[in-house]
């Protein structure tokens, strides 16, 4: 095994890791503190791809697209929480899943109007389409390099926000108990706008910042959905901290069982086995982490304390 | 009340198509959601682009055709062509973008007697152990077009090749069929995940790629992927270095939104294909202007196959008069391939699948300055798939 390959493959886990927390925080806060299971949230991942794509594409400038994208993403959480979510918190799971399925079903049927059953892609600046020498002898895209960058100042902007601010204050005492919040005379449900619309822009975020790399297409947000899923689930629903953990240990075990599975495996089956059993036991290798750490922590790894 | 008028609309529903003159009904299987919709969607203007210039007419008879969606999976997919056999009834089933589906598909058309025809998908099975008398493709085998991809890795003098290719049927034959060809030394291989959440950021595979010392890469990409595919090779800063080689990726699906985004590391790049929208026959230059007149782009491999399939419909139709019933006339008049095909005249092998020739395309701006391909030359003449000597008809 090179040690240069490894250290590339350790990056490209990280930068999947990363953008798999900007989704999962937003799934988490949304789940953990209104209780509201929200399957339609990576349709926000593709509006914000779509969105970022068609301002960039408008202004010829991927920051401008980046910039504009992000206050667009804000509106469309927000006018989603305040015409559909608002009116859910109270209903019980199923009528969540059903009614936030509609969603992904009504997201998806506007997309495709709007911008029709192609996808939208864009390039990205010169600046951004090289490769940079990390360390001597591993050259690596410098947009994953952004990427990864973005993704660990946002996460440390959360946690600054929900530990160290009046409002992230306010999150917590909302998680615990939302209606001695309310009690206290503190405006609970702009409180859960805008901690829904911060989920919203979050995801947005991850969307624009995969759509260079792949594009802005229908359904690509179903497609991730899941992975977060199994991602706030490992963290324990309702932690910021859990999910970024768990994040990045998925992001690292998906992409160096992509990278070498087939070769471990070819140690110990023939090679025309082992060249058919390793993308489908690659596959799976997230699903079998979250049953292996589901037996032993039922709860995820760091399931608040407030209940 | 309501209920009442319900039921009698129902009935009366139920009721009516026995009493008409038969319709020539064919029913078409594609994708027509999911990122993939893009592929359906041209596939489904080429049908509707032959209809009308055949009047919708074939064989003094009315033709009605019903698209279905089987949703990039083979379960919808089989479920939709069951509907298609059992409730409405076709004379024909035809689409098929995908192998799987098509292999998911094939027992619920064939085993009731039905017409089956793939105006894509290209399973080896398809070719060989499966091949059944109703079945006809307008495409090609699967691995007949990345077996003339390798003979041309072989001529440039490519050492060490690395393949990706997706985990599915098609993905399998592509890289088996480059592997029967090619003389060198493959360094190595990834399938990845396909389907309905299929993996679309090649990170680790590239880096792979990178570290493998290949001297080219080949690659099977269609729809989205390819795009994304092109998209991340630059990023990774292969281009230039180990050159790409690809079979049904770099096509009229993906060139005008590579274009759009100004990815110019394609150009230049090669493909094999048994078609490209300058290929000169009268058929090919009808359609490919008529289908520009129409819908402002150019057609894709896949438009011209289901363009084809039209004709080849109509072929039979023609020749039995209208008389539906005819099976026998009507697969005799197909085995013929006498009608006029984008690709020029061409014969049938034994199991129903084209022997063609295969050509070399390469990527190159139009005289509008559009980005297309255009034929460099021809690797094989009159091709037949290798699978043919073991159908048994």
């Amino acid at each position: 095994m090179n040690s240069t390959l490894v250290i590339s493959q350790l990056l490209n886990g990280l930068q999947l890791g990363v953008l798999l927390f900007l989704l999962a925080a937003g799934l988490t806060l949304v789940l953990g503190i209104m209780n509201f299971v929200n399957l339609a949230h990576g349709s926000f991942y593709m509006v914000g791809a779509y969105l970022c794509a068609t301002f960039t594409l408008w202004l010829d400038s991927f920051l401008l697209g980046l910039l504009l994208a992000i206050p667009a993403m804000l509106l469309v959480g927000v006018v989603t929480e305040l015409l559909v979510v608002r009116h859910l918190y109270r209903r019980d799971h199923l009528d969540q899943v059903l009614a936030s399925f509609g969603l992904i079903l009504v997201f998806d049927s506007t997309v495709h109007m709007v911008w029709g059953p192609a996808g939208l892609t864009f390039v990205l600046p010169a600046v951004l389409n090289g490769q940079v020498t990390v360390f001597p002898g591993v050259e690596f895209p410098v947009y994953r390099l952004l990427i990864i960058a973005v993704g660990l100042l946002v996460a440390l902007g959360l946690y600054l926000l929900v530990a160290r601010t009046r409002v992230g204050m306010l999150i917590r005492a909302g998680a615990a108990n939302p209606v001695m919040v309310g009690a206290l005379g503190v405006d609970i449900k702009t409180l859960f706008t805008l901690v829904f619309a911060l989920g919203a822009v979050l995801a947005g975020i991850a969307g624009m910042l995969i759509a260079p790399i792949t594009e802005a297409s229908i359904g690509m947000g179903k497609d991730i959905l899941i992975i977060t899923l199994v991602v706030i689930i490992i963290g324990g629903i309702g932690s910021i901290r859990g999910s970024f953990i768990a994040a990045m240990v998925v992001g690292l075990i998906d992409t160096l069982g992509r990278s070498y599975l087939d070769d471990l495996l070819k140690l110990v089956l023939s090679n025309q086995a082992a060249e058919t059993s390793a993308p489908a036991i690659s596959s799976m290798l997230i699903y079998i982490l979250m049953a292996v750490i589901l037996y032993f922590r039922p709860e995820g790894l760091f399931p608040p304390r407030s209940r | 009340m309501k209920r009442i008028v319900v039921a009698v609309a129902l009935a009366a529903m139920l009721a009516t198509p026995a009493a008409f003159a038969r319709n020539v009904k064919i029913g078409f299987v594609t994708t027509l959601t999911t990122g993939a919709a893009v592929i359906g969607r041209d596939m489904q203007d080429a049908v509707n682009l032959a209809l009308e210039q055949i009047g919708g007419k074939m064989g003094g008879l009315d033709v009605d055709v019903i698209f279905e969606d089987d949703g990039f999976k083979p379960e919808i997919g089989k479920q939709k062509t069951d509907k298609l056999v059992k409730s409405d009834d076709v004379d024909f089933v035809a689409g098929y973008i995908w192998s799987n589906v098509l292999l998911a598909s094939r027992k619920s058309a064939l085993d009731a007697g039905k017409f089956m025809i793939s105006s894509n998908a290209g399973a080896s099975q398809m070719a060989g152990k499966f091949c059944n008398k109703n079945f006809f493709s307008t495409s090609w085998e699967n691995s007949q077009t990345p077996m003339a991809l390798g003979e041309v890795l072989n001529r440039k003098g490519v050492k060490k090749l690395y393949i990706m290719v997706p985990n599915y049927a098609a993905g399998k034959n592509m890289a088996t069929g480059v592997e029967r060809t090619f003389k060198g030394e493959i360094v190595g291989k990834d399938m990845t995940k396909w389907g309905k959440s299929a993996q679309l950021d090649f990170s680790a595979e590239l880096s792979k790629v990178k570290a493998s010392g290949a001297d080219a890469l080949f690659i099977f990409y269609p729809g989205k992927a390819g795009g994304a595919f092109i998209k991340q090779y630059e990023q990774a800063g292969l281009v230039g270095k180990i050159p790409l080689y690809s079979v049904f990726t770099v096509d009229s699906i993906s060139l005008p939104k590579l274009q759009k985004g100004n990815l110019k590391g394609v150009l230049g790049s090669q493909s094999a294909s048994f078609w490209s929208p300058d290929l000169d026959t009268p058929q090919n230059r009808k359609f490919v202007s008529s289908f520009k007149a129409k819908y402002g782009r150019y057609p894709s491999f896949y438009a011209a196959q289901s363009y084809d399939t039209i004709f080849l419909i109509k072929s039979a139709v023609d020749a039995v008069k209208g008389n539906l019933d005819d099976m026998d006339g009507m697969r005799a008049a197909m085995e013929k391939a006498d009608f006029p095909s984008v690709r020029g005249k061409f014969r049938y092998g034994r199991n129903h699948f084209p022997i063609q020739n295969f050509y070399l395309l390469q990527v190159e701006p139009d005289a509008d300055g559009v980005w297309t391909t255009k034929i460099v030359e021809t690797i094989y003449k009159d091709h037949q798939d290798i699978y043919a000597s073991k159908c048994k008809l």
